[in-house]
Protein backbone atom coordinates (compact mmCIF):
# COMPACT_ATOMS: atom_id res chain seq x y z
CA UNK A 1 0.00 0.00 0.00
CA UNK A 2 2.53 2.50 1.07
CA UNK A 3 4.57 1.32 -1.81
CA UNK A 4 1.84 2.30 -4.21
CA UNK A 5 1.43 5.71 -2.56
CA UNK A 6 5.10 6.27 -2.81
CA UNK A 7 5.10 5.25 -6.40
CA UNK A 8 2.15 7.55 -7.06
CA UNK A 9 3.91 10.38 -5.33
CA UNK A 10 7.02 9.62 -7.26
CA UNK A 11 5.17 9.65 -10.57
CA UNK A 12 3.34 12.85 -9.64
CA UNK A 13 6.59 14.39 -8.56
CA UNK A 14 8.19 13.39 -11.81
CA UNK A 15 5.33 14.86 -13.80
CA UNK A 16 5.53 18.10 -11.86
CA UNK A 17 9.25 18.21 -12.34
CA UNK A 18 8.77 17.55 -16.05
CA UNK A 19 6.21 20.31 -16.34
CA UNK A 20 8.48 22.79 -14.61
CA UNK A 21 11.45 21.64 -16.60
CA UNK A 22 9.79 21.98 -20.00
CA UNK A 23 8.17 25.27 -19.05
CA UNK A 24 11.47 26.80 -18.03
CA UNK A 25 12.86 27.54 -21.52
CA UNK A 26 9.73 29.50 -22.48
CA UNK A 27 9.78 31.67 -19.37
CA UNK A 28 13.50 32.03 -19.13
CA UNK A 29 14.04 33.27 -22.66
CA UNK A 30 15.99 36.48 -22.16
CA UNK A 31 17.43 39.43 -24.04
CA UNK A 32 20.74 37.58 -23.91
CA UNK A 33 19.21 34.60 -25.76
CA UNK A 34 17.68 36.89 -28.37
CA UNK A 35 21.00 38.70 -28.81
CA UNK A 36 22.70 35.34 -29.16
CA UNK A 37 20.26 34.20 -31.87
CA UNK A 38 20.59 37.41 -33.89
CA UNK A 39 24.36 37.29 -33.36
CA UNK A 40 24.32 34.02 -35.29
CA UNK A 41 22.02 35.45 -37.98
CA UNK A 42 24.28 38.46 -38.44
CA UNK A 43 27.40 36.29 -38.47
CA UNK A 44 25.90 34.12 -41.23
CA UNK A 45 24.74 37.14 -43.21
CA UNK A 46 28.19 38.76 -43.01
CA UNK A 47 29.77 35.50 -44.15
CA UNK A 48 27.42 35.22 -47.14
CA UNK A 49 27.69 38.82 -48.35
CA UNK A 50 31.47 38.67 -48.26
CA UNK A 51 31.81 35.16 -49.67
CA UNK A 52 31.97 36.21 -53.32
CA UNK A 53 29.77 33.22 -54.24
CA UNK A 54 27.45 33.28 -57.26
CA UNK A 55 23.97 34.62 -56.55
CA UNK A 56 22.18 31.25 -56.76
CA UNK A 57 24.38 29.90 -53.95
CA UNK A 58 23.85 33.04 -51.88
CA UNK A 59 20.08 32.74 -52.32
CA UNK A 60 19.98 29.16 -51.03
CA UNK A 61 22.24 30.19 -48.12
CA UNK A 62 19.72 32.91 -47.27
CA UNK A 63 16.90 30.39 -47.37
CA UNK A 64 18.81 28.31 -44.81
CA UNK A 65 19.17 31.30 -42.47
CA UNK A 66 15.47 32.07 -42.81
CA UNK A 67 14.50 28.42 -42.23
CA UNK A 68 16.84 27.93 -39.25
CA UNK A 69 16.45 31.20 -37.34
CA UNK A 70 12.99 32.55 -38.24
CA UNK A 71 9.61 31.21 -37.14
CA UNK A 72 8.57 30.62 -40.75
CA UNK A 73 5.21 28.87 -40.10
CA UNK A 74 4.08 31.79 -37.93
CA UNK A 75 5.27 34.42 -40.43
CA UNK A 76 3.61 32.59 -43.34
CA UNK A 77 0.31 32.25 -41.47
CA UNK A 78 0.39 35.92 -40.51
CA UNK A 79 1.13 36.99 -44.10
CA UNK A 80 -1.84 34.99 -45.30
CA UNK A 81 -4.14 36.42 -42.63
CA UNK A 82 -7.65 35.05 -41.93
CA UNK A 83 -7.77 32.75 -45.04
CA UNK A 84 -5.13 30.63 -43.29
CA UNK A 85 -7.78 29.39 -40.87
CA UNK A 86 -9.83 27.62 -43.51
CA UNK A 87 -6.88 25.64 -44.88
CA UNK A 88 -6.07 22.02 -44.11
CA UNK A 89 -2.79 21.29 -42.36
CA UNK A 90 -1.19 20.05 -45.56
CA UNK A 91 -2.40 23.05 -47.59
CA UNK A 92 -0.93 25.37 -44.97
CA UNK A 93 2.33 23.42 -44.99
CA UNK A 94 2.50 23.70 -48.80
CA UNK A 95 1.88 27.42 -48.64
CA UNK A 96 4.55 27.79 -45.93
CA UNK A 97 7.15 26.02 -48.08
CA UNK A 98 6.35 28.19 -51.13
CA UNK A 99 6.36 31.31 -48.98
CA UNK A 100 9.75 30.43 -47.50
CA UNK A 101 11.28 30.19 -50.98
CA UNK A 102 9.58 33.38 -52.17
CA UNK A 103 10.80 35.41 -49.18
CA UNK A 104 14.34 34.05 -49.44
CA UNK A 105 14.60 34.91 -53.13
CA UNK A 106 12.94 38.32 -52.81
CA UNK A 107 15.03 39.56 -49.89
CA UNK A 108 18.11 37.48 -50.72
CA UNK A 109 18.37 39.33 -54.03
CA UNK A 110 18.21 42.62 -52.17
CA UNK A 111 21.26 41.59 -50.16
CA UNK A 112 23.24 42.21 -53.36
CA UNK A 113 23.43 45.79 -52.12
CA UNK A 114 24.98 44.46 -48.90
CA UNK A 115 27.99 42.91 -50.65
CA UNK A 116 31.15 44.29 -49.06
CA UNK A 117 29.18 45.74 -46.14
CA UNK A 118 28.66 44.53 -42.61
CA UNK A 119 26.07 44.29 -39.91
CA UNK A 120 26.60 44.35 -36.16
CA UNK A 121 24.37 43.75 -33.16
CA UNK A 122 24.06 46.88 -31.01
CA UNK A 123 21.54 46.29 -28.24
CA UNK A 124 18.49 44.30 -27.18
CA UNK A 125 15.42 45.04 -25.11
CA UNK A 126 12.29 43.17 -24.08
CA UNK A 127 8.89 44.46 -25.26
CA UNK A 128 5.96 42.43 -23.88
CA UNK A 129 6.87 38.81 -24.64
CA UNK A 130 9.15 39.82 -27.52
CA UNK A 131 12.69 41.05 -27.89
CA UNK A 132 13.92 43.83 -30.14
CA UNK A 133 17.50 43.30 -31.20
CA UNK A 134 18.91 46.47 -32.74
CA UNK A 135 21.60 46.15 -35.41
CA UNK A 136 23.54 48.67 -37.44
CA UNK A 137 24.07 47.99 -41.14
CA UNK A 138 27.03 49.72 -42.77
CA UNK A 139 27.01 49.52 -46.55
CA UNK A 140 29.46 50.92 -49.02
CA UNK A 141 28.81 54.57 -49.91
CA UNK A 142 25.75 54.95 -47.67
CA UNK A 143 25.27 56.33 -44.20
CA UNK A 144 24.73 53.46 -41.69
CA UNK A 145 21.11 52.54 -40.97
CA UNK A 146 19.20 50.71 -38.28
CA UNK A 147 17.81 47.19 -38.64
CA UNK A 148 15.72 45.66 -35.84
CA UNK A 149 15.04 41.95 -35.52
CA UNK A 150 11.96 41.02 -33.47
CA UNK A 151 12.47 37.72 -31.64
CA UNK A 152 9.54 35.82 -30.10
CA UNK A 153 10.34 34.46 -26.65
CA UNK A 154 7.82 31.70 -27.17
CA UNK A 155 9.56 30.18 -30.17
CA UNK A 156 13.08 31.52 -29.67
CA UNK A 157 13.09 32.60 -33.31
CA UNK A 158 12.72 35.90 -35.12
CA UNK A 159 9.34 36.85 -36.58
CA UNK A 160 10.03 40.28 -38.09
CA UNK A 161 12.72 42.59 -39.34
CA UNK A 162 12.28 46.37 -39.31
CA UNK A 163 14.46 48.52 -41.55
CA UNK A 164 14.29 52.21 -40.60
CA UNK A 165 10.83 51.70 -39.18
CA UNK A 166 9.49 49.58 -42.06
CA UNK A 167 8.24 46.17 -40.91
CA UNK A 168 8.83 43.40 -43.43
CA UNK A 169 6.02 41.37 -41.86
CA UNK A 170 3.56 44.21 -42.44
CA UNK A 171 4.87 44.73 -45.98
CA UNK A 172 4.37 41.03 -46.75
CA UNK A 173 0.91 40.98 -45.18
CA UNK A 174 -0.01 43.79 -47.60
CA UNK A 175 1.70 42.11 -50.57
CA UNK A 176 0.30 38.61 -49.97
CA UNK A 177 -3.13 40.19 -49.38
CA UNK A 178 -2.90 41.89 -52.80
CA UNK A 179 -1.69 38.67 -54.44
CA UNK A 180 -4.61 36.78 -52.91
CA UNK A 181 -7.09 39.43 -54.14
CA UNK A 182 -5.65 39.17 -57.65
CA UNK A 183 -6.32 35.40 -57.52
CA UNK A 184 -9.83 35.74 -56.09
CA UNK A 185 -8.73 34.26 -52.78
CA UNK A 186 -7.44 31.03 -54.34
CA UNK A 187 -4.65 30.00 -51.92
CA UNK A 188 -3.76 26.93 -53.98
CA UNK A 189 -3.06 29.09 -57.05
CA UNK A 190 -1.08 31.53 -54.91
CA UNK A 191 0.96 28.65 -53.46
CA UNK A 192 1.81 27.48 -56.98
CA UNK A 193 2.58 31.01 -58.25
CA UNK A 194 4.82 31.87 -55.29
CA UNK A 195 7.24 29.16 -56.39
CA UNK A 196 7.94 31.18 -59.55
CA UNK A 197 8.07 34.69 -58.12
CA UNK B 1 12.11 92.84 -52.48
CA UNK B 2 10.83 93.43 -48.96
CA UNK B 3 7.31 93.61 -50.31
CA UNK B 4 7.76 90.39 -52.28
CA UNK B 5 9.13 88.75 -49.16
CA UNK B 6 6.17 89.76 -47.02
CA UNK B 7 3.69 88.56 -49.66
CA UNK B 8 5.45 85.21 -49.78
CA UNK B 9 5.36 84.82 -46.01
CA UNK B 10 1.70 85.77 -45.91
CA UNK B 11 0.85 83.30 -48.68
CA UNK B 12 2.77 80.56 -46.94
CA UNK B 13 1.05 81.23 -43.65
CA UNK B 14 -2.34 81.17 -45.34
CA UNK B 15 -1.75 77.96 -47.25
CA UNK B 16 -0.16 76.41 -44.20
CA UNK B 17 -3.16 77.30 -42.03
CA UNK B 18 -5.51 75.85 -44.60
CA UNK B 19 -3.70 72.54 -44.60
CA UNK B 20 -3.22 72.43 -40.84
CA UNK B 21 -6.91 72.93 -40.20
CA UNK B 22 -7.49 70.14 -42.72
CA UNK B 23 -5.27 67.76 -40.80
CA UNK B 24 -6.25 68.93 -37.32
CA UNK B 25 -9.37 66.74 -37.55
CA UNK B 26 -9.32 64.04 -34.90
CA UNK B 27 -7.60 60.83 -35.89
CA UNK B 28 -10.23 58.24 -36.82
CA UNK B 29 -7.99 55.29 -36.21
CA UNK B 30 -4.35 54.41 -36.02
CA UNK B 31 -2.80 52.94 -39.12
CA UNK B 32 -3.68 54.08 -42.61
CA UNK B 33 -6.15 56.88 -43.24
CA UNK B 34 -6.66 57.07 -46.98
CA UNK B 35 -10.01 58.68 -47.87
CA UNK B 36 -8.64 59.84 -51.25
CA UNK B 37 -7.56 56.37 -52.31
CA UNK B 38 -9.31 56.47 -55.70
CA UNK B 39 -7.67 59.78 -56.70
CA UNK B 40 -4.37 58.72 -55.13
CA UNK B 41 -4.29 55.51 -57.16
CA UNK B 42 -4.85 57.52 -60.36
CA UNK B 43 -1.93 59.80 -59.53
CA UNK B 44 0.16 56.77 -58.58
CA UNK B 45 -0.31 55.29 -62.05
CA UNK B 46 0.77 58.59 -63.64
CA UNK B 47 3.80 58.76 -61.35
CA UNK B 48 4.73 55.20 -62.24
CA UNK B 49 4.62 56.00 -65.95
CA UNK B 50 6.65 59.13 -65.34
CA UNK B 51 9.25 57.03 -63.54
CA UNK B 52 9.25 54.36 -66.22
CA UNK B 53 9.66 56.74 -69.17
CA UNK B 54 11.57 59.69 -67.67
CA UNK B 55 13.05 59.46 -64.18
CA UNK B 56 14.35 55.90 -64.36
CA UNK B 57 16.07 56.23 -67.79
CA UNK B 58 17.46 59.68 -66.95
CA UNK B 59 18.80 58.48 -63.58
CA UNK B 60 20.38 55.42 -65.21
CA UNK B 61 22.15 57.73 -67.68
CA UNK B 62 23.17 60.13 -64.92
CA UNK B 63 24.48 57.31 -62.73
CA UNK B 64 26.35 55.48 -65.45
CA UNK B 65 27.89 58.46 -67.26
CA UNK B 66 29.01 60.66 -64.36
CA UNK B 67 31.69 59.38 -61.95
CA UNK B 68 30.46 58.67 -58.39
CA UNK B 69 32.71 61.39 -56.91
CA UNK B 70 31.04 64.05 -59.04
CA UNK B 71 27.54 62.75 -58.24
CA UNK B 72 28.38 62.76 -54.54
CA UNK B 73 29.69 66.33 -54.81
CA UNK B 74 26.49 67.55 -56.48
CA UNK B 75 24.33 65.75 -53.90
CA UNK B 76 26.45 67.21 -51.09
CA UNK B 77 25.85 70.65 -52.53
CA UNK B 78 22.09 70.10 -52.72
CA UNK B 79 22.09 68.86 -49.15
CA UNK B 80 24.18 71.79 -47.93
CA UNK B 81 21.95 74.36 -49.61
CA UNK B 82 18.94 72.82 -47.87
CA UNK B 83 20.44 73.42 -44.41
CA UNK B 84 19.27 77.05 -43.94
CA UNK B 85 15.67 75.84 -44.41
CA UNK B 86 16.32 73.06 -41.92
CA UNK B 87 17.61 75.57 -39.35
CA UNK B 88 14.44 77.67 -39.79
CA UNK B 89 12.43 74.63 -38.70
CA UNK B 90 14.81 73.89 -35.81
CA UNK B 91 14.10 77.43 -34.60
CA UNK B 92 10.35 77.11 -35.14
CA UNK B 93 10.46 74.06 -32.88
CA UNK B 94 12.64 75.89 -30.33
CA UNK B 95 15.23 73.17 -30.84
CA UNK B 96 18.24 75.45 -30.30
CA UNK B 97 20.65 72.55 -29.94
CA UNK B 98 19.89 71.25 -33.45
CA UNK B 99 19.76 74.79 -34.83
CA UNK B 100 23.31 75.31 -33.55
CA UNK B 101 24.48 71.88 -34.71
CA UNK B 102 23.14 72.36 -38.25
CA UNK B 103 24.42 75.95 -38.45
CA UNK B 104 27.94 74.81 -37.58
CA UNK B 105 27.59 72.12 -40.23
CA UNK B 106 26.49 74.69 -42.81
CA UNK B 107 29.35 77.08 -42.00
CA UNK B 108 31.99 74.32 -42.08
CA UNK B 109 30.82 72.80 -45.36
CA UNK B 110 30.23 76.15 -47.04
CA UNK B 111 33.82 77.25 -46.29
CA UNK B 112 36.35 74.44 -45.96
CA UNK B 113 33.89 72.13 -47.74
CA UNK B 114 34.27 74.31 -50.86
CA UNK B 115 30.72 75.64 -50.96
CA UNK B 116 29.23 72.33 -49.92
CA UNK B 117 30.86 70.18 -52.60
CA UNK B 118 32.66 68.23 -49.87
CA UNK B 119 31.25 67.14 -46.53
CA UNK B 120 34.02 67.55 -43.95
CA UNK B 121 31.37 68.09 -41.25
CA UNK B 122 29.93 64.59 -41.75
CA UNK B 123 31.72 62.91 -38.84
CA UNK B 124 31.17 65.50 -36.08
CA UNK B 125 28.13 67.32 -37.47
CA UNK B 126 25.99 64.95 -39.53
CA UNK B 127 22.82 66.60 -40.88
CA UNK B 128 19.93 66.45 -38.43
CA UNK B 129 16.99 66.49 -40.82
CA UNK B 130 14.01 68.70 -40.31
CA UNK B 131 11.17 70.14 -42.35
CA UNK B 132 7.95 72.02 -41.82
CA UNK B 133 5.95 68.80 -41.90
CA UNK B 134 7.93 67.81 -38.82
CA UNK B 135 7.38 71.24 -37.29
CA UNK B 136 3.63 70.70 -37.68
CA UNK B 137 4.03 67.31 -35.98
CA UNK B 138 5.93 68.90 -33.10
CA UNK B 139 3.29 71.61 -32.82
CA UNK B 140 0.68 68.86 -32.40
CA UNK B 141 -1.00 68.66 -35.81
CA UNK B 142 -2.28 65.20 -36.73
CA UNK B 143 -0.82 63.24 -39.62
CA UNK B 144 -3.95 63.76 -41.69
CA UNK B 145 -4.82 61.79 -44.79
CA UNK B 146 -2.42 59.90 -46.99
CA UNK B 147 -1.74 61.66 -50.29
CA UNK B 148 0.16 60.70 -53.37
CA UNK B 149 1.36 63.91 -54.97
CA UNK B 150 1.99 64.33 -58.69
CA UNK B 151 5.77 64.17 -59.37
CA UNK B 152 6.63 64.16 -55.65
CA UNK B 153 5.07 60.82 -54.71
CA UNK B 154 3.88 59.57 -51.30
CA UNK B 155 2.95 62.20 -48.70
CA UNK B 156 0.27 63.16 -46.20
CA UNK B 157 -1.85 66.30 -45.91
CA UNK B 158 0.47 67.40 -43.07
CA UNK B 159 3.68 66.66 -45.00
CA UNK B 160 2.31 68.29 -48.17
CA UNK B 161 1.49 71.46 -46.25
CA UNK B 162 5.05 71.30 -44.97
CA UNK B 163 6.49 71.18 -48.48
CA UNK B 164 4.58 74.31 -49.51
CA UNK B 165 5.64 76.24 -46.40
CA UNK B 166 9.26 75.06 -46.67
CA UNK B 167 9.45 76.39 -50.22
CA UNK B 168 8.07 79.74 -49.10
CA UNK B 169 10.22 80.01 -45.95
CA UNK B 170 13.50 78.86 -47.50
CA UNK B 171 16.04 81.60 -46.57
CA UNK B 172 17.99 80.69 -49.69
CA UNK B 173 15.08 81.65 -51.92
CA UNK B 174 14.22 84.69 -49.83
CA UNK B 175 17.65 86.23 -49.32
CA UNK B 176 20.33 84.63 -51.50
CA UNK B 177 21.12 85.83 -55.05
CA UNK B 178 18.95 84.20 -57.73
CA UNK B 179 21.96 82.28 -59.05
CA UNK B 180 22.35 80.43 -55.75
CA UNK B 181 18.67 79.53 -55.65
CA UNK B 182 18.88 78.28 -59.26
CA UNK B 183 22.00 76.24 -58.45
CA UNK B 184 20.15 74.77 -55.50
CA UNK B 185 17.20 73.77 -57.72
CA UNK B 186 19.47 72.13 -60.29
CA UNK B 187 21.53 70.32 -57.63
CA UNK B 188 18.34 69.08 -55.96
CA UNK B 189 17.04 67.69 -59.26
CA UNK B 190 20.38 65.97 -59.85
CA UNK B 191 20.23 64.61 -56.31
CA UNK B 192 16.83 63.05 -57.05
CA UNK B 193 18.34 61.31 -60.08
CA UNK B 194 21.28 60.16 -57.96
CA UNK B 195 19.03 58.70 -55.27
CA UNK B 196 16.87 56.97 -57.89
CA UNK B 197 20.08 55.47 -59.29
CA UNK B 198 21.64 54.52 -55.92
CA UNK B 199 18.47 52.82 -54.62
CA UNK B 200 17.45 51.53 -58.04
CA UNK B 201 16.90 47.91 -56.93
CA UNK B 202 14.74 48.96 -53.98
CA UNK B 203 12.60 51.38 -55.98
CA UNK B 204 12.25 48.96 -58.90
CA UNK B 205 11.13 46.16 -56.61
CA UNK B 206 8.42 48.36 -55.09
CA UNK B 207 7.18 50.01 -58.30
CA UNK B 208 7.50 47.12 -60.76
CA UNK B 209 7.69 43.80 -58.89
CA UNK B 210 4.88 44.31 -56.41
CA UNK B 211 1.34 43.23 -57.32
CA UNK B 212 0.03 46.37 -55.62
CA UNK B 213 2.74 48.99 -55.84
CA UNK B 214 0.36 51.66 -54.53
CA UNK B 215 -0.29 49.81 -51.27
CA UNK B 216 3.40 49.00 -50.85
CA UNK B 217 4.59 52.58 -51.38
CA UNK B 218 1.89 53.86 -49.02
CA UNK B 219 2.89 51.44 -46.25
CA UNK B 220 6.63 52.00 -46.69
CA UNK B 221 6.27 55.78 -46.78
CA UNK B 222 4.01 56.03 -43.73
CA UNK B 223 6.06 53.64 -41.59
CA UNK B 224 9.37 55.25 -42.51
CA UNK B 225 8.07 58.79 -42.06
CA UNK B 226 6.69 57.94 -38.60
CA UNK B 227 10.02 56.35 -37.71
CA UNK B 228 11.93 59.48 -38.78
CA UNK B 229 9.57 61.73 -36.80
CA UNK B 230 9.70 59.47 -33.76
CA UNK B 231 5.88 59.35 -34.02
CA UNK B 232 4.70 56.27 -32.14
CA UNK B 233 1.04 57.27 -31.96
CA UNK B 234 -0.11 57.32 -35.61
CA UNK B 235 0.87 53.79 -36.59
CA UNK B 236 -0.85 50.67 -35.35
CA UNK B 237 0.90 48.90 -32.49
CA UNK B 238 2.82 46.18 -34.28
CA UNK B 239 3.10 44.23 -31.04
CA UNK B 240 -0.65 43.63 -31.18
CA UNK B 241 -0.05 41.79 -34.45
CA UNK B 242 2.78 39.81 -32.89
CA UNK B 243 0.70 38.83 -29.85
CA UNK B 244 -2.05 37.55 -32.14
CA UNK B 245 0.40 35.26 -33.89
CA UNK B 246 0.92 33.08 -30.86
CA UNK B 247 -2.69 32.84 -29.71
Amino acid sequence: MSDIVNRRQFVAGLAAFGAVFTAVPAFAYSSADATNLIGKVVRDINRIINSGQPETVMLSDFENIFRDYADVPIIARSALGPPARSLSASQLADFTTSFQGYISRKYGRRFREFVGGKMEVKSAKAVKSFFEVKCLATLKGQPPFEVIFVVAGRSGRFIDMEIEGVSLLKAERAEVGAMLDNRRGDVRRLTADLRNI
Amino acid sequence: MAHKFRTKIRMAALIGLLFVSACARPEVSRGTYDPFEVQNRGIHEDNRKLDQYVLRPVSQGYGKILPPELRLGVSNMASNLSVPGVVVNDLLQFNLRNAGHNTVRFLLNSTIGLGGLLDPAAAKFPLRRNDFGQTLYVWGAGEGAYLELPLLGPSTTRAAAGIVVDLALDPLRLFAPTDVATASTIASAADVANSRYTYSDTVDSILYDSEDSYAQSRLLYLENRRFLLGDTTSGEDVYDIYEDLYE
